[in-house]
Formats: C-alpha cells, sequence, structure tokens
C-alpha cells in the first residue's frame, strides 16, 4: 500500500514531465521550423492572403486609385460592366445608384486572348515536341543544338525582342524585305493591320519553344529503346510508333507542358505592351486580358474594375487547368500496365 | 549501308542547322543591324552590312530625360543582385524547412505553396500597389526587391525542396550527432550542397529580374531609376512609332548580352533547372 502511493505522485509527476518535456521538445522543434520559414510565411500571409482578400472585396466597389474617399459598394456592378455587352446592355444602374457603363472591350480582349492562348499553346507544344524528337537522335553536338534553339526562349520575354519583333514585320520590316526578294509585293505592314497583329505575337510565343522542347527531351530518354526495337520487328510504321509508343509514354509530360504554358499564356503581357505601344495595338487586335487589365487599372485608375478582371481572369485559369486536369485521365496514361 | 546511315546522319545535321539558322535569324540580324546606319536598316535582310558604324550605340546610349544607358545598367545589375541575395537566403530557408524538417502544418503550408505557383499574379495586383503607395514605396526599388526577401518565388522555394529531398539523411544524421543545430546543419551541410540548385535560383532570378518589365513599368517612376528593360521601351512613342531604330536596336543589343553569357557559361543548370520543375520560358 504505502508502496503504491509512494508511488502513485511519481509516476504522474514522470508522465507530466514527460509530457511536459515533450511539449517543450515539440514547441522547440516547431519554433527552429518556422523560423526558417518565417520569411515565406510573412510574405505568403502580407503579400498574396491578404492582397487576395483585399482585391476581393475591391471588385465589389468602385474604387478608384485617385480618389479613394469616395469608393462604394456596387454590388456585381464591375462583373455586369465586364460582361454585359454580351446580353446587348451598354449602361445599367449599380446598386449604389450610380450609373454604370459597360466595358465595351472587355470581350474583345477575352476573345484575344483566348484565340492567343489557344492557337500559340498548342503550336509551341508540337513545335517543342518536334525538335525534341529531331535531336533525340544519337548525332554528335546534340548538346550545342540545343543550347542554340534554347536562345529564342532566354531572349524572347524581354523588352529587347519585342522592340525587335516590331522591327520585323513593319511594313518596311525583314519580313517583307525577304518576301519582296522572293517577289512578293503589296505587302502588309503585318503589325499594323488588324488581321495579322495577333499571330505576328503568336509566332512571338511559339518561337519561345525552348522550355517545352528541354522538358520533351527528358521525358523522351526515359522512354526504353526496346520498345521501338520491338515495334520495329513486329513491323509498326515510325507513324505507328509514334502514335502508339512515344505519345503515351509521353503524355504526362505533355500534360505537365499544357499546364504550364497555358497558365502562362493567360498571362502574356509584356509583348502585347511593346508592340502595341502600350495599347491594345490597332482597333485593339493586340489587346490582351492583362494589358486591358492594367489599363483599367493604372491608366483609368479604376482599380476596383481592375480587381474584378483579375479575378475572373483567376476563375477562368483555375476552370481550364481543371478541365484538362479532368480530361487526363483518357488520354494520360501512367505506366504501361493501365 | 554504312554509307547510307552517314548519309542519313548528314542529312539530320543539315535540317537540324537549316532550322537553327532559321530560328536565329532575327536575333543575329538585330545584332549586325545595330552597326548598320540608321538608313539602311529598314527592309535590307542581309546579315553582311556594307557600311559599319558605332553611331548607334552612340545616339542609343544617350537613353532617355538626360539618363544615359551607363545608369539604366547600373540600375538593373544592381536591382539583380540584391533580388538575388533575397531569392537565395529566403527561398532556400523555406525549402529547408519543407524539405528537411518535421513540424505541425507542414504538409498544409506545403500545399499552400504549391498552389501559389499557379496562382496568376494579377489577383494581388492591386492591393500591392496600393499597400506600397501607402508605405510610400511607388517609386523605389522596394516593391520589387522586399518580396524577393519574403520567398514570394514559389518556383524556386519548389526547385530547392526538390533538391534538397534528394540529399541523404545520414550527412544531417551525423552533423547533429556532432553537436550541431538545425540552424548548424542548414547553414554548414544543406546549403553547401544544395549549391548547385543555388545557382540555378541565381541564374533565373537575374533572367526574370533582368527581363522584368512589368513591375518596373508599375513601381518604376522618375527616369533616374529606371532599369533597362524599362529604358527600352521608351524607343518606343505611344502609338507604338520608333524614331531611332538604330539607337533601339543597339541598345537592345547590349541589354542581351548578360544572358548570353549566363546562358553559355552556365548552361547545365539551366537544363537542371528547367527539367526538374519545368521553368515557364
Amino acid at each position: 500500500m504505502t508502496t503504491f502511493e509512494q508511488l502513485q505522485p511519481q509516476t504522474n509527476e514522470g508522465f507530466f514531465a514527460r509530457i511536459m518535456s515533450g511539449v517543450i521538445r515539440s514547441f522547440k522543434r516547431n519554433a527552429v521550423a518556422y523560423l526558417f520559414l518565417a520569411p515565406w510565411l510573412i510574405g505568403f500571409i502580407a503579400l498574396t492572403l491578404y492582397p487576395m482578400g483585399y482585391s476581393l472585396a475591391l471588385s465589389f466597389t468602385d474604387y478608384d486609385f485617385t480618389q479613394p474617399d469616395s469608393t462604394q459598394w456596387i454590388g456585381l456592378g464591375n462583373y455586369v460592366k465586364m460582361f454585359g455587352s454580351v446580353v446587348g446592355l451598354s449602361e445599367f444602374t449599380a446598386p449604389s445608384g450610380e450609373v454604370m457603363r459597360v466595358d465595351p472591350y472587355y470581350m474583345k480582349s477575352l476573345s484575344v486572348t483566348f484565340t492567343y492562348v489557344f492557337v500559340s499553346v498548342p503550336l509551341k507544344l508540337i513545335f517543342a515536341l518536334g525538335v525534341a524528337m529531331l535531336l533525340n537522335q544519337r548525332l554528335r553536338g546534340v548538346p550545342f543544338y540545343r543550347a542554340v534553339y534554347y536562345i529564342p526562349t532566354l531572349l524572347g520575354g524581354s523588352v529587347a525582342i519585342a522592340v525587335l519583333w516590331r522591327k520585323l514585320f513593319e511594313k518596311d520590316g525583314l519580313i517583307n524585305g525577304f518576301l519582296g526578294v522572293l517577289g512578293f509585293t503589296d505587302l502588309p505592314g503585318w503589325i499594323t493591320n488588324p488581321n495579322y497583329a495577333l499571330w505576328t505575337l503568336i509566332l512571338l510565343t511559339v518561337w519561345q519553344f525552348g522550355s517545352s522542347m528541354i522538358i520533351f527531351l527528358a521525358g523522351l530518354k526515359q522512354i526504353p529503346q526496346e520498345y521501338y526495337e520491338a515495334a520495329s520487328v513486329d513491323g509498326a510504321s515510325k507513324v505507328r510508333q509514334f502514335f502508339s509508343i512515344t505519345i503515351p509514354l509521353l503524355s504526362p509530360v505533355i500534360l505537365f507542358n499544357l499546364v504550364i504554358q497555358i497558365i502562362g499564356a493567360f498571362q502574356a503581357f509584356t509583348q502585347a505592351y511593346i508592340i502595341g505601344g502600350g495599347r491594345g495595338g490597332v482597333l485593339n487586335s493586340t489587346l490582351f486580358y492583362t494589358l486591358h487589365l492594367y489599363i483599367q487599372g493604372w491608366t483609368y485608375h479604376e482599380m476596383g474594375y481592375a480587381s474584378a478582371m483579375a479575378w475572373v481572369l483567376l476563375l477562368i485559369i483555375g476552370l481550364i487547368t481543371a478541365i484538362v486536369f479532368r480530361s487526363s485521365s483518357w488520354w494520360v496514361s501512367y505506366g504501361v500496365g493501365e | 549501308m554504312k554509307t547510307n546511315t552517314f548519309f542519313r546522319h548528314g542529312l539530320t545535321h543539315l535540317f537540324i542547322i537549316a532550322l537553327g539558322v532559321f530560328m536565329i535569324y532575327p536575333v543575329a540580324w538585330m545584332i549586325i543591324s545595330s552597326f548598320k546606319p540608321n538608313n539602311m536598316i529598314f527592309s535590307d535582310p542581309g546579315l553582311i552590312p556594307t557600311t559599319l558604324t558605332i553611331e548607334n550605340y552612340i545616339t542609343g546610349w544617350q537613353g532617355y530625360a538626360g539618363t544615359t544607358f551607363g545608369r539604366f545598367f547600373t540600375n538593373s545589375l544592381l536591382m539583380c543582385v540584391v533580388a538575388i541575395i533575397g531569392n537565395v537566403i529566403s527561398c532556400s530557408m523555406a525549402a529547408y524547412a519543407f524539405s528537411r524538417l518535421s513540424f505541425s502544418g507542414r504538409k498544409v503550408w506545403f500545399a499552400i505553396m504549391m498552389l501559389t505557383l499557379m496562382l496568376p499574379g494579377h489577383v494581388t495586383l492591386v492591393p500591392r500597389y496600393i499597400l506600397f503607395n501607402t508605405f510610400g514605396w511607388v517609386g523605389s526599388y522596394l516593391p520589387i526587391l522586399v518580396p524577393k526577401f519574403l520567398a514570394t518565388d514559389a518556383f524556386f522555394v519548389f526547385l530547392l525542396v526538390q533538391f534538397m529531398r534528394s540529399l541523404p539523411k545520414e550527412i544531417e544524421e551525423a552533423a547533429i550527432i556532432d553537436g550541431c543545430g538545425k540552424i548548424g546543419v542548414y547553414w554548414r551541410i544543406i546549403v553547401p550542397l544544395a549549391s548547385p540548385a543555388l545557382v540555378t535560383t541565381a541564374l533565373f532570378t537575374f533572367l526574370w529580374t533582368w527581363d522584368d518589365f512589368f513591375n518596373h513599368l508599375l513601381y518604376l517612376t522618375r527616369p533616374d531609376t529606371f532599369t533597362v528593360s524599362r529604358a527600352l521601351r521608351t524607343f518606343v512613342g505611344d502609338a507604338g512609332a520608333v524614331s531611332n531604330w538604330g539607337g533601339a536596336l543597339a541598345m537592345s543589343t547590349l541589354s542581351i548580352i548578360p544572358a548570353f553569357i549566363l546562358f553559355f557559361s552556365l548552361q547545365k543548370y539551366f537544363v537542371q533547372g528547367i527539367s526538374t520543375t519545368g521553368i515557364k520560358g
């Protein structure tokens, strides 16, 4: 009995001490880890999480950067301003009583951006895959060729190349100079013609296929050579081998490249800004979504509207990414066993 | 059979080279044209100039609003150096926590970090601008550089996590037995071992900061603070007209030199960076 009573508090004490030391240890462990995480965590909260909430709130207001004191809640006003033109609306009254005009260029910027994304991304990936397959042979000098093909990607995002692109596709630019040598006359100024301006930007994007090419090349190297040998023995043609071996085995890499490129393409800005001279080009033919957002927010100071536009962009990108991932279940194969 | 293979290889090489020349042509033309007299740049598709001049470099160097390109290059370089320091420190710290330490909430934070990879920056744009404006930072480099010290480039955190995960656990354990704390392990073991990935981080930070235009457009307001990319824009008029093409091409040529030097001297880090994370571009 006595021994038990003597033991009892002792075990309790030991138990308590153990818990305490465990808590202290886990606190210490967490403290050290969070010390390392602190910069990222502060950045995430102050520069991502809080701004996201803030911009969502702003998107329901008519916040004007130059007169923030007169900000009013306008409900879904900004969203009606964006999409109102679809149903033929040109003016409407917001819940605040304010009469608002529908943005006549929003749908144009959306269609320009969608055309750009859905033309440039597939073309870029096809080109990247083609060149990657060309370089995935037992040839001398492949590292050098790979480097050369990467140069446009290395430089393509810069203002320098955008300025150059303007020059190339002007009426008296390099492209027309070449076509002139080949006997063509009466050539348009590609940049200043609303029918072609967007295509010069698509070309500029496809030209920068280097990153996708390097990723494809790494993926192609993973495909065992024996598969092709076995297929050849069975009499499968090169085309058949491409569609039955290369594409299925490369499909995870294709999915990855596709998602990365789509997300990136929706946010393209610099090239359109420079080539359009800070505007949307002739007849807004190169009015990219982000460019329109910038003009609304920083030229017209309509930052509430710009915030709403940003949230719609986020939703569009999220939705399309989700669709691509959903669709992947029937075209992406992970491993041969499936 | 052998001659056949030889012939086929020769053809492949020829095709690759021809396509390569076609790809590189615009850049080569820009470099050559920057040495041509202004009136000969127009519609001269040839690469061999008949008259060479450095006139374009002299007129282009004059810059904008009384500030020369010497200043713009200095601004860009300084900005890149600080951005690299910020990214290397903050991203490697976060990556160390995510990859080598166990703590409560790790999985959740890591998932959130991966989500921010896909987040278009535009949703945070307006509030960030308002925030930086209330701090009085608009017009300075702080809105561009402070985020670098807060690991906002999730791409690099991800790259470094991937790399640090692959380092063997044993080295760390040996160091802990020798009395090294978590901070010591980070500084003495993980950082040196992760140096290849840190070089990749530094490299891409440099290129992206050098080439970044949007943030420079938003936050740099005075010509004497302009960076090279912001200054190049001043060659293009508001309607898109360019008065001094020679100068524009000359300064554009100068602006791509750093990228060239880095690319050809550190090529393996490029390939590593792109194939491990699929860095955009």
